[in-house]
Order: structure tokens, then C-alpha cells, then sequence
């Protein structure tokens, strides 16, 4: 199969999701009570907000992960023809991957990589 | 002729000689969606129930020995539990992103274990772009993950769903650069000619000897934290956040998640068995000449094994910390990676794989 087989195994998962859900409703027993209503914490009520701005340490790795993200996008490519062309694309990705390194090594410097 | 190899060819052509061809690429998409959803529930089920009797062997227990032989039915018996289960939430969730979530981490999984050749014709998806592919599908599942901590209104699910977040999006670099080093040496994507390639060289892992050993541990640790494995499982630490991203999902709700966990662990062996390992290919060819032997049993057996060696990590490390996590991460696996994938390039060069 081709490409329509993504396509047939998407509607399969929906369809996995939808017949489960709608079975698990006509199956279950049901009973209400306030209580249940609550968010599962530690029993007592839940004080403040829970949507609420998070710690910028998070933000500051997706950033780096960003930028290695994109620079394994542009090795994908050079690693399926590098057999082919063989001793410039060598020089290159060293290049390539040195200029990285100095910014990985830039980052480590600033202390972004520190957890703190 | 490879007679159990050739089963989905043979349907195929016997489909269409017998409907018309609309009908018959109907019927195909069909049995398709079924045979993968039926291997997703297998799967699933019965590698909860191993990682049970690993837990158990390792613990000097018995482990699930109640439900049928040896509780090869636990699994099921819990499956129809969690089906008969209400789904219940709280009344303060964001019911739209709440509901959405379980799809995103179902489908990445379920997508992604088609791109997979089981054997010479048990692949759904064979595309020229396979591994990057996987990258793709694979990285979906964290969304499914952050929405659902994000929408359940809850302070623990939150927390575990930006552990979560922060910990995929870090180790999935590693993941990524582990398996560029081994593309390196079959300079294709697609899965199934990666498999090729081995057939006459030996399995990459010694084609590449030492770059190669290198890229497989750094695979298996990253896998092992990608998948949110013990002992990276910052996600849902118990002790710590109660069940994690999914402590508002109940009954099946909760099962999706599950699920998707164990499939995700399934994936990760199976891109070390494709990339490292030989796919279906037999150790040394010993059953190349028995014509009916079907090849998939070596793919199961190698993909058990790289299972097993996942769950002896777990009772074996403690869990670690954020900081040492993202220690861990950044400045050991990463540029070890970089380092590594330029020492792959060179022993390309220098022409010394084996």
C-alpha cells in the first residue's frame, strides 16, 4: 500500500477511540456525588488557580530544542547522500556541526543548561 | 515461493480477481485496519502482562497467576474492567482539549507501528522517507500528553504534563541523532531497504562496530526516557503527582493512555531492531533456506528482547532527578552524539566498516 494506508490507519484509530467510548458508556454504572466532581488532589479543596504561569526554565530548554530540531532536519538529508558525495560533505558537517557545538558550548556558558 | 510471506500479496491479488477494483481496495483498507488494530490490542495487552512477570521475576514473586495458565487472560480480564468503568471527571476541565487528548496519543502510536516491516510483506506503510516519518508521527504524542495535563485542571497533571514536555522535546534530539548515525551507513530512509543493506553486509550494529555500539546505548537510554520509562518516569511519579498527566482520566479514558505507553516502548524496540538489529533477517541466515519458516518470529524475538532489557532497566536504576535528567541530556548524551556522528562519518570515509 501506498500513502492512503496513513489515511486507514487514522480512521482506524478513530474508530478504536469511538467504539470504546461509546461501549464503555452503554457498559458503565453510574452514580453521582459532588465529591467525585472535585479534582483528584489530596482531599482537601484545591486552592487557586491551577492555569497559571509556569517556570520559564521549561521555555528556555523548548528554545534550545528548537534550534537542534531544525539542525537534525538539515542532517537528514546530508546523511542519506553522504556515501555518494563523500569527502566535501565530510569538511562540511564538521564545519556545520562545529559552529553548533559553539553555540551549544555558548548555552552551557550562560548557564542555560543548568536546572535551577 | 516464501508461502507465509507472501499472505498479503496473495489476498491482495485474490481480492482483485474476484470484485471490482473499488470494492476490492475497500475491502483491502478493511482487513488492513483491522489486522493493525487487532496487532495494537495484542500488543498492548500482552506486554502489560509481561512487564508484570518481569516485574514479578525480578522481585522473586509469582506475578498475574490467576486468570487462566500462567494469567495470560489478566490483561483481558483488566481490559473489560476498565471498559465497565464510568468515565468520570471533574466538573472544571476543559472538556473539548480534554476529550481531543487520548486521539493525538493513539493515532501517533497507531500510525507510526505501520511503517514497520514485520516480515517481507507485513508492512502497511512502505514510504521513502520512513525514518523520518517516525520522527514525525512520533513527536505528535507529547501534544496528546501536554493537552492532557493542560485541560484537566488539576495541579498534578499539570506539572507532569510539563515534565513531559520538557523531557520528550529533549531526549527526542538524541533519539533523532542516534538514528541519523546509523542512516550514515545505508544512506536510505526507508525501512525496509535499510533491512536490505543488512542482508548481505552483516546487522549494522557490527557493520559499524564501535560508532554504532555507541549510538545504541545512547538510543536506548533516550528511547527508554522518550517513551517515559522508569527510571526517567519524572512524568507520573507516583510518590510525587499522584498518577501524573492522565489522574483525571478514568476507565477507558485512562486505558488510551496506557496503551499508548506500552506501544510506544514497542515502537522504540522496533527501530532498534530495524536500525541496529536486522529487522527480520535471521542471525547468520540459518533460516534463509527453510522456504516456510515465517521471518516475522525473528523480528518478535529480537523486539521481546530489546523489551526485556527496557524493563530490567527499571528495577534496576533509581529515578532520577529533573536537573540530573536534563544533566544528562544536554551535556553528556548530546555532545557525545554530535561527536559520535562525526566519527561514524569519518570511518565511512576511511572506508573501515566491517
Amino acid at each position: 500500500m501506498g500513502y492512503e494506508a496513513i489515511l486507514v490507519l487514522l480512521l482506524a484509530g478513530v474508530f478504536l477511540i469511538v467504539l470504546a467510548n461509546f461501549l464503555s458508556n452503554l457498559l458503565s454504572h453510574k452514580s453521582d456525588n459532588p465529591a467525585k466532581r472535585e479534582p483528584y488532589e489530596c482531599g482537601i479543596e484545591t486552592i487557586g488557580p491551577t492555569w497559571i504561569q509556569f517556570k520559564v526554565g521549561y521555555y528556555l530548554f523548548a528554545i534550545l530544542f528548537l534550534v537542534f530540531d531544525v539542525e537534525v532536519a538539515f542532517l537528514i538529508p546530508w546523511a542519506v547522500v553522504y556515501k555518494e558525495i563523500g569527502t566535501v560533505a565530510l569538511v562540511e558537517i564538521i564545519i556545520f556541526l562545529f559552529i553548533l557545538g559553539l553555540g551549544l558550548a555558548y548555552a552551557w556558558k550562560k548557564r542555560a543548561l543548568k536546572w535551577e | 515461493m516464501n508461502i507465509p510471506l507472501n499472505i498479503t500479496k496473495t489476498i491482495h491479488d485474490w481480492l482483485f480477481s474476484i470484485m471490482p477494483e473499488g470494492v476490492a481496495t475497500v475491502t483491502e483498507w478493511v482487513i488492513v485496519a483491522a489486522a493493525y488494530l487487532a496487532l495494537f490490542a495484542v500488543v498492548g495487552l500482552y506486554l502489560v502482562l509481561l512487564e508484570r512477570k518481569v516485574a514479578a521475576w525480578f522481585q522473586l514473586r509469582l506475578g498475574p497467576n490467576r486468570v487462566g495458565p500462567w494469567g495470560i487472560f489478566q490483561t483481558m480480564a483488566d481490559a473489560l474492567k476498565l471498559v465497565s468503568k464510568e468515565l468520570t471527571s471533574n466538573t472544571k476541565i476543559d472538556k473539548f482539549l480534554y476529550n481531543l487528548a487520548p486521539y493525538f496519543v493513539i493515532l501517533s502510536s497507531l500510525i507510526a507501528i505501520g511503517v514497520f516491516p514485520f516480515s517481507r510483506q507485513f508492512q502497511a506503510l512502505d514510504i521513502n522517507i520512513g525514518i523520518f516519518f517516525l520522527f514525525a508521527i512520533s513527536s505528535i504524542g507529547v501534544i496528546g500528553i501536554l493537552l492532557a495535563g493542560w485541560s484537566s485542571n488539576n495541579k498534578f497533571s499539570m506539572i507532569g504534563a510539563m515534565r513531559s514536555g520538557l523531557q520528550t522535546i529533549s531526549y527526542e534530539l538524541s533519539v533523532g541523532l542516534s538514528m541519523l548515525t546509523m542512516v550514515l551507513l545505508t544512506g536510505s530512509l526507508q525501512l525496509s531497504e535499510i533491512i536490505e543493506v543488512q542482508r548481505t553486509g552483516g546487522w549494522l550494529i557490527i557493520q559499524g562496530h564501535i560508532p554504532a555500539i555507541i549510538a545504541f546505548m545512547i538510543f536506548m537510554i533516550a528511547g527508554t526516557a522518550e517513551t517515559n520509562r522508569a527510571p526517567f518516569d519524572l512524568v507520573e511519579a507516583e510518590s510525587e503527582l499522584g498518577a501524573g498527566f492522565h489522574t483525571e482520566y478514568s476507565g477507558m479514558k485512562f486505558a488510551y493512555f496506557f496503551l499508548a505507553e506500552f506501544i510506544n516502548m514497542f515502537i522504540i524496540a522496533s527501530i532498534a531492531v530495524v536500525l541496529f538489529f536486522g529487522g527480520w533477517l535471521s542471525p547468520f541466515g540459518i533460516t534463509d533456506d527453510i522456504t516456510w519458516f515465517p521471518e516475522s518470529i525473528w523480528f518478535v524475538i529480537k523486539v521481546l528482547g530489546i523489551i526485556f532489557l527496557m524493563m530490567w532497566f527499571r528495577w534496576t536504576f533509581p529515578r532520577l532527578r529533573v536537573d540530573q535528567l536534563l544533566t544528562l541530556e544536554w551535556k553528556y548524551l548530546l555532545p557525545i552524539n554530535l561527536v559520535n556522528l562525526v566519527l561514524m562519518a569519518i570511518i565511512i570515509w576511511l572506508n573501515w566498516t566491517i
